[in-house]
């Protein structure tokens, strides 16, 4: 069996899929492995849809504002499911002088990137959103962000990437990576299995740090958990994705009618998982009563299911992207610490060009996984 | 599980069958065709054709058709049953108001 791949990636979330799918649609050989049974397994099915530009950090903020701006538009289109985007802005919303220095701090460092986004008051809020309560008094506002289904948009790059000729190996577990001459070569599986690749992309999420491990690299990351729950389908009330200064809660209606909203309890880290990434019974009722708070309406809506899934967060919150000179043939797209979606396209499509060209279009300098430093 | 998956194994071409309009799930209204077509576009397990089609996602969360989409995909695939994975229970069991939901546990102490 010819176990070879000119490109293999490691990991079949979105960003795996993605990379899959840039470099098979341009006729490269590619082999992706999958450690879990399922594509899509980690945060790429669990994360609440955001494709959002407010909010982030200016090193990520490019990459985004690229992806939305050549690839999010069509991208139904190019990957064959309904995507579900909507580009109807964002409101990140706050009800304290504590929470409108947040937002306004947030808010000046993307304009200063050429993000068109403003500070707004309560008045202007509930003139986008009339369901929001009169506890608002504040939010930023950036009418070029958006949501889509990451359920439809990951499995989409999985099958367009299978489409393009790309391979897909699922319950192929990547244990370790080994050096040839100088250059990484093999990559090795758990059941016992090997492959060999010229350029090996590790886009495992948390899993990336224990495998580059192996090859002496390391990724400063930790998994954290967060939860999300979905409404039963309610008549349609808007279009934008919401978020709050305090990021208690953040979600959006689905073009199925339901609320997907995701949060946190403040507790992530300290509870008793047993190694899954199971729902924490104090969590969603949190969540509910953040929500209540800014949409009294939705307290009789009912909550159908809940889920939990990890998060690779790097130790300053940004991905870790590009080659590693010390270990030719290794490339990196992990670390995307929960705001992994939304940056999905543009991310991978560099990732791709990279690999393709040596060159990228958006600048991934800031991005590099050695820029860690000590604090003194 | 964990079992090695080779996602690219020659399964054979989607044939339409006279049936292919029978509504499995009944909450999302997904037909068996369209489970069949999910299979042969690469969703192979109950957990991708449910994110994929949303069988399992409505009111019932899946307690009605969970067995019959399992079978579809098996029949489809050529493998037993008994290699999917059951579908994944979700909490709550019934659906549930938020704001009872929101009583659940008590809140912080002051306005958080």
């Amino acid at each position: 069996m010819a176990d070879t791949a000119e490109v293999i990636v490691i990991g079949g979330g979105i960003i795996g899929s993605a990379i899959s799918y840039f470099l098979a649609k341009e006729g490269v050989k590619v082999l992706c492995l999958e450690g879990s049974d399922y594509i899509g397994n980690g945060g790429s099915s669990r994360n609440g849809g955001g494709v959002r530009q407010s909010g982030r950090d200016p090193r990520e903020l490019p990459l985004v504002m690229y992806g939305i701006k050549n690839y999010w538009p069509h991208l139904s289109e190019d990957l064959e499911v309904d995507c579900e985007y909507h580009q109807d802005g964002n409101l990140r919303l706050g009800k304290t002088e504590k929470h409108r220095k947040i937002l306004e701090g947030l808010t000046d460092r993307a304009r200063k990137v050429g993000l068109d986004v403003t500070m707004i008051d309560g008045d202007e809020v509930r003139r986008i959103n009339p369901y929001l309560s009169d506890e608002v008094t504040c939010a930023s506002w950036c009418p070029t962000d958006g949501h889509a289904n990451p359920l439809t948009t990951t499995l989409g790059f999985y099958k367009t990437a299978r489409k393009y000729g790309a391979r897909f190996i699922t319950g192929e577990r990547v244990v370790e990576l080994k050096k040839e001459k100088g250059k990484l070569r093999k990559v090795v599986c758990a059941s016992g299995d090997v492959y060999e690749g010229e350029t090996i992309v590790l886009a495992a999420g948390y899993d990336s740090r224990a495998i580059a491990a192996t090859v002496g690299i390391d990724l400063p990351m930790e998994k954290i958990m967060l939860e999300a729950l979905v409404t039963e389908a309610q008549p349609p009330m808007f279009n934008q994705m919401l978020g709050t200064a305090e990021a208690d809660f953040y979600g959006h209606q689905t073009k199925h009618g339901s609320f997907v909203f995701g949060g946190s309890s403040g507790l992530e880290g300290f509870t008793k998982d047993n190694g899954t990434p199971i729902c924490c019974s104090l969590t969603a009722p949190c969540i509910c009563r953040g929500i209540m708070k800014y949409f009294p309406n939705l307290s009789d809506a009912k909550i159908v299911r809940t889920w939990a899934g990890w998060m690779d967060f790097s130790a300053d919150g940004v991905p870790m992207l590009g080659m590693v000179p010390e270990v030719p043939g290794l490339v990196l797209a992990c670390g995307f610490s929960g705001h992994g979606f939304g940056i999905a396209p543009g991310a991978a499509s560099q990732i791709a060009q990279l690999i393709l060209t040596g060159k990228t279009d958006v600048d991934l300098t800031a991005l590099r996984y050695d820029r860690f430093k000590a604090k003194i | 599980m964990n079992q090695v998956n080779d996602r690219s194994r020659d399964i054979g071409e989607f044939v339409p069958r006279p049936d292919d309009d029978m509504v499995i799930c009944r909450c999302e209204e997904v037909t068996k065709g369209e489970i069949r077509k999910a299979v042969h576009e690469g969703m192979w397990t109950v957990t991708e054709v449910r994110r994929y089609l949303r069988t399992g996602m409505g009111l019932c969360q899946g307690q009605t058709c969970g067995k019959l989409v399992k079978g579809i995909i098996a029949s489809e695939l050529g493998i037993p049953q008994s290699e999917l994975e059951p579908a994944t229970s979700r909490v709550p069991m019934r659906p549930i108001e938020m704001k009872v939901f929101a009583k659940e546990a008590k809140e912080a102490d002051g306005n958080g």
